[in-house]
C-alpha cells in the first residue's frame, strides 16, 4: 500500500518542528515512532501532506527519576522503558505495562508520546497514565501548558491538545503502590478486549486509596473513581472486590466490534478488573 | 513530490539513493539496493518478515519510510552471512529444520540475532516472546526456537573457548 505523496521535515529541535506546524497548520502533523500514523497513511485514513519527524529533537528522549517525580520524554519508547532500571524502581506498572504493548519491534520504534497522543482507545498508556495521575506537557507556538491526563482525552482521537502543540514529556510521582496492569488480547500485537490499571495502597491491613483505570471499554480511557472509592477501607476481600468491579462496570461504555459483542466486552472486563485489584492488592 | 536523497550504512557499505519520501524503506532495500533477503508479508506491520535491524533495533522495514532511516546504520540477512558463509544462525535453522517454506526465515533470524545481542543466554521462554512479532505458518515455531537456543547454546561455547 502506497501513502499520499507528502513533503518529510526532519527538525533538529523543538523550535523548528513548532514553525514547521505553525507554516503548514492542519496539513501537517509530527510524527514519533510511525506505528499507528504509518499504518493510518497506508490505508489513506490519514492525509499527512507534511510529515514532521521529531526522531532528531534530543530534548525529546530520555527518563529522569528526581525527587519524587518520573519525567519522560515524549520520544522515549517501549523498549526503553522496559530496560531503564530507575523506571522499574520507581514505578513499576509502567514496565509490566509496556511488555503487554504489541510485539518487540513495535516497542523498538513505538514511544510512550505517541501512544499518550495519538488518542486512539486501544492504547495503554492513556488508562495507565490516568490511573498514576500523570500530567502531560504540551508546547506550542503561544508557550508551554501542562494538562492533566485524567482531563486530557475527549473523545476517540480527540484530546485536548491543539493542532499547533507537540507534546513533549509525561510526569507523574514516584509510586510505592501495589500495582497491576492486566490485559486481555486475542493475540500478541492485537489490542484490549479489555485491560485494567490499578494502583493500590495498604495501611494496617485496610486499602488506604485506590485508582482503578481502564483500556478500550469506552471512546475514551476511564478512570473509575466510584471503583477506587469502593475499595478504600476495606480490606480488599471478597465484598469489596464484587462492589468495585460492580462500580467500575458502570462507568464503562463498551461497543460492538471484531473482539465481540458488548455483552462479552462486559464479561471479560469484569474478570480482568477483578485480576488487576486482586493482584495489586497482592503486592501493596 | 521530489525525490531526496537518502544516506545509510547497510551491511557495512555506504549507500546513497534517491527516493520519495513516501517510499518504505523494505522497497528501496528489495528494489532499489537488490537485497530482496527481507520479505513483504503482511505489509502491515503483523507478520515480522521484513524485519531489518537499524541501529541496534529489530524494526519491520515495512513500516518505516526510508527517508526515516537517513544516516542509520542496517543490516539485513545478507550481511549476517552468506551461502558460503552461514551465520550461527542459518547454520541451527538448517541443522534444526528451523524453516520449511522460507518466507519468513529472513526476518526470524535477524530477529533472533537482535534478541541474543540483548540475551545472549535466553529460556525458552524468552525466545518465544522475543520471536513474538515474527509470523510463520509452516514450522509451529518448534524447530524455530530449538534453531535459536542450539545457536545461542553454540555462541556461548565458542565465546567460552575464545577465553
Amino acid at each position: 500500500m502506497i501513502t499520499s505523496a507528502f513533503e518529510y521535515h526532519r527538525p533538529s529541535n523543538l523550535a523548528g518542528a513548532l514553525t514547521v506546524l505553525e507554516e503548514h497548520g492542519d496539513d501537517a502533523r509530527v510524527i514519533a515512532g510511525g506505528h499507528s500514523l504509518i499504518p493510518m497513511m497506508k490505508l489513506r485514513m490519514a492525509d499527512v501532506p507534511h510529515l514532521v519527524d521529531l526522531q532528531d529533537i534530543a530534548d525529546l528522549k530520555g527518563i529522569t527519576v528526581e525527587v519524587g517525580t518520573v519525567t519522560i520524554g515524549a520520544m522515549t519508547t517501549q523498549h526503553d522503558l522496559i530496560n531503564n532500571k530507575a523506571l522499574l524502581a520507581a514505578a513499576p506498572i509502567i514496565h509490566e505495562a509496556a511488555l503487554q504493548i504489541a510485539d518487540p519491534q513495535v516497542r523498538y520504534m513505538g514511544t510512550i508520546g505517541g501512544n499518550v497522543a495519538n488518542g486512539d482507545p486501544g492504547n495503554d498508556m492513556p488508562g495507565l497514565m490516568q490511573c498514576l495521575d500523570a500530567t502531560f506537557t504540551l508546547v506550542g507556538p503561544d508557550g508551554t501548558r501542562s494538562v492533566k491526563a485524567r482531563e486530557f482525552y475527549e473523545a476517540a482521537y480527540m484530546t485536548e491538545r491543539e493542532d499547533g502543540e507537540i507534546l513533549t514529556q509525561i510526569s507523574f510521582s514516584v509510586t510505592n503502590s501495589g500495582f497491576a496492569y492486566e490485559k486481555q488480547k486475542r493475540k500478541i500485537g492485537d489490542y484490549a478486549t479489555a485491560a485494567c490499571a490499578v494502583l493500590i495502597t495498604k495501611e494496617d491491613g485496610k486499602v488506604t486509596s485506590a485508582s482503578v483505570a481502564m483500556t478500550n471499554l469506552s471512546d475514551v480511557p476511564v478512570l473509575s473513581e466510584a471503583a477506587g472509592a469502593a475499595l478504600v477501607g476495606t480490606s480488599c476481600d471478597a465484598i469489596a472486590m464484587k462492589a468495585a468491579v460492580a462500580a467500575a462496570l458502570q462507568d464503562i461504555d463498551p461497543t460492538e466490534d471484531n473482539r465481540g459483542p458488548v455483552e462479552f466486552k462486559i464479561h471479560v472486563a469484569g474478570i480482568i478488573i477483578s485480576r488487576a485489584i486482586a493482584r495489586a492488592w497482592s503486592r501493596a | 513530490m521530489t525525490n531526496q536523497i537518502v544516506k545509510m550504512t547497510v551491511n557495512g557499505e555506504k549507500k546513497e539513493i534517491l527516493a520519495e519520501p513516501r517510499e518504505l524503506l523494505i522497497y528501496v532495500l528489495r528494489e532499489k539496493l537488490g537485497l530482496t533477503g527481507a520479505h513483504v508479508g503482511c505489509e502491515t506491520s503483523h507478520c515480522g518478515a521484513c524485519t531489518v535491524e537499524i541501529n541496534g533495533k529489530s524494526v519491520k522495514s515495512c513500516t518505516m519510510f526510508a527517508v526515516q532511516a537517513e544516516g542509520t546504520e542496517i543490516t539485513t540477512i545478507e550481511g549476517l552471512g552468506s551461502p558460503d558463509n552461514l551465520h550461527v544462525l542459518q547454520e541451527n535453522f538448517k541443522e534444526h529444520h528451523g524453516l520449511q517454506c522460507g518466507y519468513c526465515t529472513p526476518g526470524m533470524i535477524t530477529r533472533a540475532h537482535r534478541l541474543l545481542q540483548e540475551n545472549p543466554n535466553p529460556t525458552e521462554e524468552d525466545v518465544r516472546f522475543g520471536i513474538s512479532g515474527n509470523i510463520c505458518r509452516c514450522t509451529g515455531y518448534q524447530n524455530i526456537v530449538k534453531s535459536i537456543l542450539s545457536a545461542a547454546a553454540e555462541l556461548n561455547a565458542a565465546k567460552e573457548a575464545a577465553q
